[in-house]
C-alpha cells in the first residue's frame, strides 16, 4: 500500500522540478510555468495530508477546501501575470529575463 | 494495484515536469505542463479526492493552459529558441535543487510517522463532491465570498493591464 512518504516524495520532487524551472530557464513564460508546478506540488502534499489524517472515517475536507482556494487564486494569478508579461513584451519586445536589467545596479 | 497506479502516474507527472524545464520550445513546454497536470489529477484520484481531480483538469489543464498557449501564440517566441547556455547559472541552480532534494530525502527517511500506510475509508462510496461542498459553504462561507471578489478584481486588473495605452 502507498504510504504518506511516497506522496510527500512525489510532491517534493515536483516542487524541485518547478524550482529548477525557475532557477535554470531564462524565458519568463517558462519561469511562470515553473511557479505553477511548485503550486501544484503544494496542492499534492495538502491532499495527501487530508487523506492520511482521517476524521471519523472521512478524509479531512478542510485541506481540500484550502486546495480549492489555492487553485482559484492561482488561476487569478496566472491571468494577471500573463497580462503583465504581455504589457512587458509590448514595452521591451522580449521575454528573456537577462534583457530586463533596468533595475540592475 | 493502487500502488502501481500511483507510481505510474507519479512517474508520468515528474517526467512531463522535467519536459517543462528541458524542452527548448515554449509550446513543447506548455504541452508537457498540460500532461503533468493531468497526471497530477490522476494522483489526486488515488487519494480519493475526486472533486479536486476534476477541478484540476478543468481549471489547470483546461483554462490556465489555454491562457498560456494564447499568450505564447500572441508573443511569437520563435526567435528566442537559440541562446548560449550560462553554465555557471546552471551549476548554481543545480546545486540549489540538488541540495533541496537531498534534504527532502533525508527528512522523509528520518521520521517513522511518515511511513504510515493509507488508512481505509469508513465508507468507500462516500460522496466526495457533497462533502467538499458542505465544508466550503458551512465552515468557509466568508472566504468563499471574498475569493469571488478577488476574482472580480483580478479580471478588472487584467482588462486595465491589457489596454493599449497605460496612463
Amino acid at each position: 500500500m502507498t504510504t504518506l512518504a511516497n506522496y510527500l516524495l512525489a510532491s517534493g520532487l515536483l516542487f524541485a522540478i518547478g524550482l529548477a524551472g525557475v532557477l535554470l530557464r531564462r524565458n519568463i513564460l517558462i519561469i511562470f510555468m515553473g511557479l505553477e508546478l511548485m503550486l501544484n506540488a503544494a496542492n499534492l502534499s495538502l491532499v495527501a495530508f487530508s487523506r492520511f489524517h482521517m476524521e471519523n472515517g472521512l478524509p479531512n475536507y478542510n485541506a481540500q477546501v484550502l486546495v480549492f482556494f489555492i487553485i482559484t487564486v492561482a488561476a487569478a494569478e496566472v491571468a494577471v501575470g500573463l497580462a503583465i508579461i504581455v504589457a512587458l513584451y509590448r514595452a521591451k519586445q522580449t521575454t528573456h529575463v537577462e534583457d530586463l536589467d533596468t533595475l540592475k545596479f | 494495484m493502487q500502488l502501481a497506479l500511483f507510481w505510474v502516474f507519479a512517474a508520468l507527472m515528474l517526467l512531463f515536469g522535467l519536459g517543462v524545464v528541458f524542452f527548448r520550445s515554449p509550446i513543447s513546454s506548455a504541452m508537457s505542463l498540460v500532461m503533468s497536470f493531468v497526471a497530477l489529477a490522476a494522483v489526486f484520484v488515488t487519494l480519493d479526492a475526486f472533486f479536486i481531480a476534476v477541478v484540476q483538469v478543468m481549471v489547470y489543464a483546461g483554462a490556465v493552459m489555454v491562457l498560456f498557449l494564447f499568450i505564447i501564440m500572441l508573443l511569437d517566441l520563435r526567435a528566442e529558441a537559440r541562446r548560449p547556455v550560462n553554465l555557471l547559472a546552471w551549476a548554481g541552480g543545480g546545486l540549489v535543487v540538488g541540495g533541496f532534494v537531498a534534504v527532502l530525502v533525508k527528512a522523509l527517511g528520518s521520521d517513522p510517522a511518515l511511513h504510515m500506510v493509507k488508512p481505509a475509508l469508513a465508507n468507500p462510496q462516500v460522496n466526495d463532491v457533497a462533502a467538499v461542498g458542505f465544508t466550503l459553504f458551512r465552515s468557509f462561507n466568508l472566504p468563499f465570498q471574498i475569493i469571488g471578489v478577488l476574482l472580480l478584481v483580478a479580471t478588472v486588473g487584467v482588462v486595465v493591464l491589457s489596454r493599449k495605452e497605460l496612463k
